[in-house]
């Protein structure tokens, strides 16, 4: 935590006393941060614990006293966690662009061409954001199964765009709605096809909201876990949530020290892409339940 | 042709509907369908079934594990959702404040949302370890237990740890989505509350609370629903355990169906769950109507 909790905010705090505002703000704020952040921690250090510092009670176990790369070796060369890491990253590019063309294309009829029943379309594509994969695994997987594509990376690029158009079309449909509808008209008149129109004026201007959608629909096939469990079966096809879940806590004795490293390595993407684009990802949250 | 489509709204519409339509309807809206028919089904994996009814529902009734997992989603969607709400809006009322490094916050805080709930359960796992858990170390040490807890081992010990760690997970969520809410009240309101001599919780409780509450009604209606469907965290954690004290719906729906083989019966659960969902929806659309949220406020 950093010393600045403590600093006195001069010149901030005019209507209350430096003491009280400490106590009453910047304290609860300081544990609200240590609690939320306090796993990240866990993982990391216990990453690099020796199995004897990690599987005992002595000593000061916040800290580790000889770090080693052991469990990281064992997971990177004894498991299959870089294919994991590779098949996680192949479906969430794959089912991410799918969704986001899909999502563009849809949200502009919705939002511009203003297609009879375009109303009712947007409605139910806001329900189909409501319908949770945990009701929707079981006949999917029979869907899934049906169409030959079981146990295959296939398999979740097809799904996860289930969760994700709704969610890209529903986040730039707002942001569509921000874009002047005088610059379309002037375009038509000066006899600029939809699709010039699309690509030229509106896509350009709708970068932050693509991107943020991007960032979204990323995060959301990376955490994906009910899916990526019930339609693969092979280890060499799993994503990392299920693999580190299925197959490093096999057995009676468990490997504290890789499954967190696991656990770190398959969060470190997101937590990187997210951290390039959090302005967006906050105004895309934000946006997408308010006005 | 290609001159008339152009022209036509509506040809144009549908063209440029077709590749998420034909997504969602055969992805979303024909398996929503299926598993409809399945839940009336004895369809067992590996073979179709037959046509028996509401015979799943009723042996359902009768069963006390199922009786059970609806109880413990109950239990455990009230109670998350309720600390989800009250710890959010506190820290939302944090961040809202003229604090230093107020976006550093607002980053980290999101971190327990984006990282894979799997992930971060396995770390909540080793956290709640029966022997080496740090809370447990941490309590020792204070001299304010003597044993170590088992914190997934015992039924309600086990339900409130599920509860904490997807209460830790949920809040970022709310708080943001708060915070995003309480930026567009106007400081007039609170300026003009002052002068008539307002306290901080009068003005919270008379200005704050019904200004926000259209952006309340929506952020709990998702809050609610993704904790009442909840099912990764189970799943890594107790796996429904122990003596099922942590099933929900989803995870005896996926133990029915999937491990068991029961297709049907597992539908069945699912199936179940959507009333729940659907009295949620209702809440939610209406609470949009009121607000002239996204849809609205076009025509």
């Amino acid at each position: 935590m950093s010393d600045d909790t403590h600093i006195n905010p001069a010149g901030m705090g005019y209507l209350e006393s430096p003491l009280r505002k400490a106590l009453t703000v910047y304290l609860p704020l300081g544990g609200f941060l240590f609690v939320l952040l306090f796993p990240f921690y866990w993982m990391a250090i216990t990453s690099f614990k020796p199995n004897n510092e990690l599987l005992s009670r002595e000593g000061n176990p916040f800290w580790v006293n000889s770090p080693t790369l052991a469990h990281i070796n064992k997971l990177l060369f004894e498991t299959s966690y870089p294919q994991w890491m590779w098949n996680t990253l192949l479906v969430s590019v794959v089912s991410t662009f799918a969704s986001l063309a899909a999502s563009v294309f849809a949200a502009y009829a919705i939002e511009r061409l203003r297609f009879s029943g375009a109303r009712h379309v947007g409605l139910a594509i806001f329900l189909a954001y409501l319908v949770p994969p945990s009701i929707l695994f079981i006949p999917l997987a029979s869907v899934v199964f049906q169409l030959g594509v079981f146990d295959s990376r296939l398999a979740l690029m097809l799904t996860y765009p289930t969760f994700l158009i709704p969610f890209c079309t529903w986040l730039l449909m707002g942001y569509f709605r921000t874009i002047p509808q005088e610059l379309e008209e002037c375009a038509l008149i000066d006899g600029a096809t939809r699709w010039q129109i699309l690509t030229r004026i509106v896509l350009p201007l709708a970068v932050p909201g693509l991107i943020s959608a991007g960032i979204f629909a990323f995060t959301l096939s990376w955490n994906e876990f009910i899916y990526a469990l019930t339609f693969v079966s092979s280890s060499e096809i799993k994503t990392v949530p299920v693999g580190v879940v299925t197959e490093l806590v096999e057995g009676d004795v468990y490997h504290w020290g890789s499954l967190m490293a696991g656990a770190l390595l398959g969060s470190i993407p997101v937590a990187i892409i997210y951290s390039f684009f959090v302005e967006y990802y906050v105004s895309g949250m934000t946006g997408s339940v308010k006005e | 042709m290609l001159e008339r489509l152009q022209n036509n709204r509506n040809a144009l519409g549908l063209l440029f509907m077709l590749p998420a339509a034909v997504l969602l309807l055969l992805f979303l809206t024909y398996p929503l369908g299926l598993g409809v028919w399945l839940g009336f089904t004895d369809a067992k994996v590996g073979r179709g079934g037959e046509w028996v009814g509401l015979e799943n529902y009723e042996f359902l009734w009768g069963d006390s594990v199922t009786r059970l997992a609806l109880f413990n989603t109950l239990f455990y969607t009230v109670v998350a959702s309720v600390l989800k709400f009250v710890f959010g809006l506190w820290l939302a009322l944090l961040l809202n404040r003229n604090i230093r490094l107020k976006s550093f916050f607002r980053a980290v805080i999101l971190l327990p949302y984006i990282v894979p709930t799997a992930l971060s359960a396995i770390a909540f796992w080793w956290i709640y370890d029966s022997q080496f858990s740090i809370i447990s170390w941490v309590l020792v040490k204070l001299g304010l237990i003597d044993r170590y807890i088992d914190f997934l081992g015992e039924p309600w010990n086990a339900r409130i740890s599920t509860i904490v760690a997807n209460v830790w997970r949920g809040v970022p969520f709310v708080a943001i989505t708060l915070l995003a809410g309480l930026q567009t009240i106007s400081p007039s309101y609170y300026e003009a509350s002052a002068i008539d001599g307002a306290t901080p919780w009068q003005q919270f409780r008379y200005v704050t609370l019904p200004l926000l509450t259209p952006i309340i009604a929506v952020v709990m209606t998702f809050s609610v629903l993704f904790t009442f469907t909840d099912f990764q965290l189970i799943y890594v954690l107790t796996r429904g355990g122990p003596l099922n004290a942590t099933h929900l719906m989803a995870t005896l729906s996926f133990q029915r169906a999937i491990s068991g083989g029961a297709l049907g019966e597992g539908a069945a659960i699912a199936i179940a769950m959507v009333p729940f969902l659907l009295a949620a929806i209702m809440f939610s659309y209406f609470g949009l109507q009121r607000r002239a949220w996204q849809q609205g406020g076009k025509d």
